[in-house]
């Protein structure tokens, strides 16, 4: 007969703890655009940082230790592992506690999360990567990922559209695109007062005029602030894209990243868990959803 | 299912001798009201109770709780805070019960939630049956029975407690007792019929669930949202009180004069205004109305399609504790009404 006294405690803390964060070192700070650095890190185990892998389109939860933990998603692709890269806005508090941090200081990671793109389902076809504005931070990672693995996929086409030149993320390695012949790599800004910029100017959806897009044969990935979504979206279904064939990143509110704190909850489905890659067809049957 | 039957005048017997297996919590009486709390002694529980303030989530989610401690140079260390401690929770009715199966659920998965885990494991359930009142509706939710989640549930059948032993703890219970337990006869398989027929006549309630979210889905857009959106206080009362609401928010907290400190994580609720609040100021659930239409949406529709079944369970808590008398009965039989297309 078990007494209180003689039955081990159930006590599975100190192993198998998903919210646990694992510390990781800020490796390099690039001050890509203003408020918007892309943070380098590395975990201090090493094991952890060989065997860490993601799939593109998923997240971490990122801990700044005495601020408290947010959703951020991976730039890096996992074909190039060991580090990961974070494109952070400075924008609220814990973010802002982030960039008074240095090179060297530590910080928690935990993850990855989320469902990712579809990488099984999207071989073989084309692919169409639109983004406005800070929408490129998690395509980057799918990008570098299908340009990692050139053979695996159809066309690769990238719009890429910022207000103005200096707005732009990760511009010199995008600039460093655009004469690849295996890609097709369209960047816009809408206005470019300083004079120096040689590639498009004009509204993100003008560089539809120089694409070339087979959309029974294609999957579009969109991301982007909504007035990206508004306009993308309805021109890809006036070009006929299937609904499921239109892929979407969303943000939301989240405290633990694993389907429990409720907050990322829209409709029945769990941005945490079921997205943050959603397809149109679940945004119309999602209300509140875009 | 192992059944037995204790006589009743010896209940306090056996709660003197269940004491030895963990701490003993049962609701009490607290100014006209009842809590689950730790008995000083036997004869403070009230197992005549209708509905606890707090349900019994406050056990296994606690109010505030730590989940780490942040050192520099050592990182985050798990808090095991109150996980050990071993409790025998006594009186719950079966709609509590169902709750904690289905709060089961949502803290195990793929990532199962340690904290909640070690109390669920740790903390043992003694549930008794209930007559209806008028808030209650727990068999329009399928929750008026449970058949698991109890280490022991007794029934009561007149002179006796039929007891059904759901665990090998609550058989160690019984075993505890020597032989204050006897075996049950065909007499005793009646009482406990007639007794079940006459719970069921006892219910005042009855909303109907099936196709619910369909109609969830049908009246997405229904006037009865911005109504309920103007009435609601946005107080999250319903959240506090609701058995199966499991929000929370996390937070991490730094102690004066060093950069050591800790995450802790506490009750939240979705009527709250930054529920769905991101950094950059935009709100995706930021009027009144779209806030309550997700809770009702979220328990009847949304839990549906994740887990097969809604998070309600019946209980009556948030009828009781809203101050604007927003009662979950009424919504669902105001959305389920006919109405005159003409009229619209």
């Amino acid at each position: 007969m078990l007494l209180v006294d003689d039955v081990a405690t159930y006590h599975p803390i100190v192993s198998g703890n998903p919210y646990q964060p694992h510390m990781a070192r800020i490796v390099r700070i690039y001050k890509m655009v203003e408020n918007n650095h892309l943070f380098t890190l590395r975990f201090l185990e090493d094991n952890l940082a060989h065997s860490f892998r993601h799939q593109p389109g998923q997240f971490i939860m990122l801990s700044v230790p005495g601020a408290g933990e947010i959703p951020i998603s991976i730039s890096s692709s996992p074909s190039r592992p060991e580090v990961l890269e974070l494109c952070v806005r400075r924008v609220g508090r814990v973010t802002n506690a982030l960039y008074r941090l240095h090179t060297n200081d530590v910080v928690g990671v935990r993850g990855p999360y989320g469902n990712g793109y579809p990488i099984p389902e999207m071989q073989g076809n084309d692919l169409l990567l639109a983004a406005g504005g800070l929408g490129m931070a998690p395509l980057r990672s799918l990008l570098w990922y299908a340009l990692d693995h050139r053979d695996k996929f159809n066309n690769i086409i990238l719009m890429y559209g910022t207000k103005r030149p200096e707005d732009m993320l990760f511009r010199e390695e995008l600039l460093a695109l655009v004469d690849r012949t295996d890609m097709n790599c369209l960047l816009t800004v809408d206005a470019d007062p300083s004079g120096t910029w040689k590639n498009h100017i004009g509204l993100l959806p003008t560089l539809f005029d120089y694409a070339k897009i087979e959309p029974l044969h294609t999957y579009a990935s969109v991301c982007g602030p909504p007035v990206v979504y508004k306009f993308i979206l309805q021109r890809l279904l006036e070009l006929g894209f299937p609904k499921n064939r239109i892929l979407m990143s969303l943000e939301r509110r989240m405290k633990c990243g694993i389907g429990k704190c409720g907050h990322c909850s829209i409709g029945y489905k769990y941005t945490c868990l079921q997205g943050p890659i959603f397809t149109y067809w679940d945004a119309i049957n999602l209300p509140e959803m875009i | 299912m192992k059944i037995l039957r204790l006589r009743k005048e010896k209940l306090d017997l056996f709660a003197s001798v269940v004491q030895q297996f963990g701490e003993l919590h049962a609701p009490v009486e607290q100014d006209g009201k009842y809590v689950f709390k730790r008995l000083t002694r036997w004869a403070e529980a009230r197992l005549d109770y209708d509905r606890t303030i707090l349900p019994p989530k406050k056990y296994f989610l606690p109010p505030r709780e730590t989940l780490f401690r942040y050192r520099p140079g050592e990182g985050f260390l798990p808090s095991t805070e109150g996980l050990n401690q071993r409790i025998i929770l006594f009186g719950l009715h079966a709609c509590d019960v169902y709750s904690l199966n289905i709060l089961d659920r949502v803290f195990a998965g793929k990532y199962n939630d340690p904290y909640y885990q070690a109390r669920r494991r740790n903390i043992a359930i003694i549930g008794i049956d209930c007559t209806p009142d008028k808030q209650c509706f727990c068999r329009s939710m399928r929750a008026d029975f449970v058949d698991h989640g109890f280490d022991l549930f007794f029934y009561d059948t007149g002179d006796y407690y039929q007891a059904l032993v759901g665990t090998a703890l609550g058989d160690d219970m019984v075993l505890a007792t020597g032989n204050l337990f006897e075996a049950v006869d065909a007499a005793d398989i009646d009482d406990y019929k007639r007794r079940s027929w006459n719970k069921r006549r006892a219910f005042q309630l009855d909303v109907e669930i099936r196709d619910l979210p369909e109609i969830f889905e049908m009246e997405y857009q229904s006037e009865i949202w911005e109504e309920l959106g103007a009435k609601c206080l946005s107080c999250g009362s319903c959240s506090m009180v609701c058995p199966t609401c499991y929000c929370y928010d996390v937070s991490d907290d730094v102690e004066l004069g060093s950069r050591a400190g800790k995450r802790t994580r506490s009750w939240d609720s979705c009527l709250f205004a930054d529920h769905a609040l991101v950094a950059s100021g935009e709100n995706f659930r930021g009027p009144r109305a779209s806030r309550i239409k997700f809770r009702f949406y979220h328990k009847q529709r949304g839990f549906v399609a994740e887990y097969g079944r809604p998070s309600c369970v019946g209980c009556g808590r948030c009828t009781t504790a809203c101050p604007v008398g927003i009662d979950v009965v009424q919504v669902i039989d105001r959305l389920r009404r006919v109405q005159d297309v003409a009229s619209r």
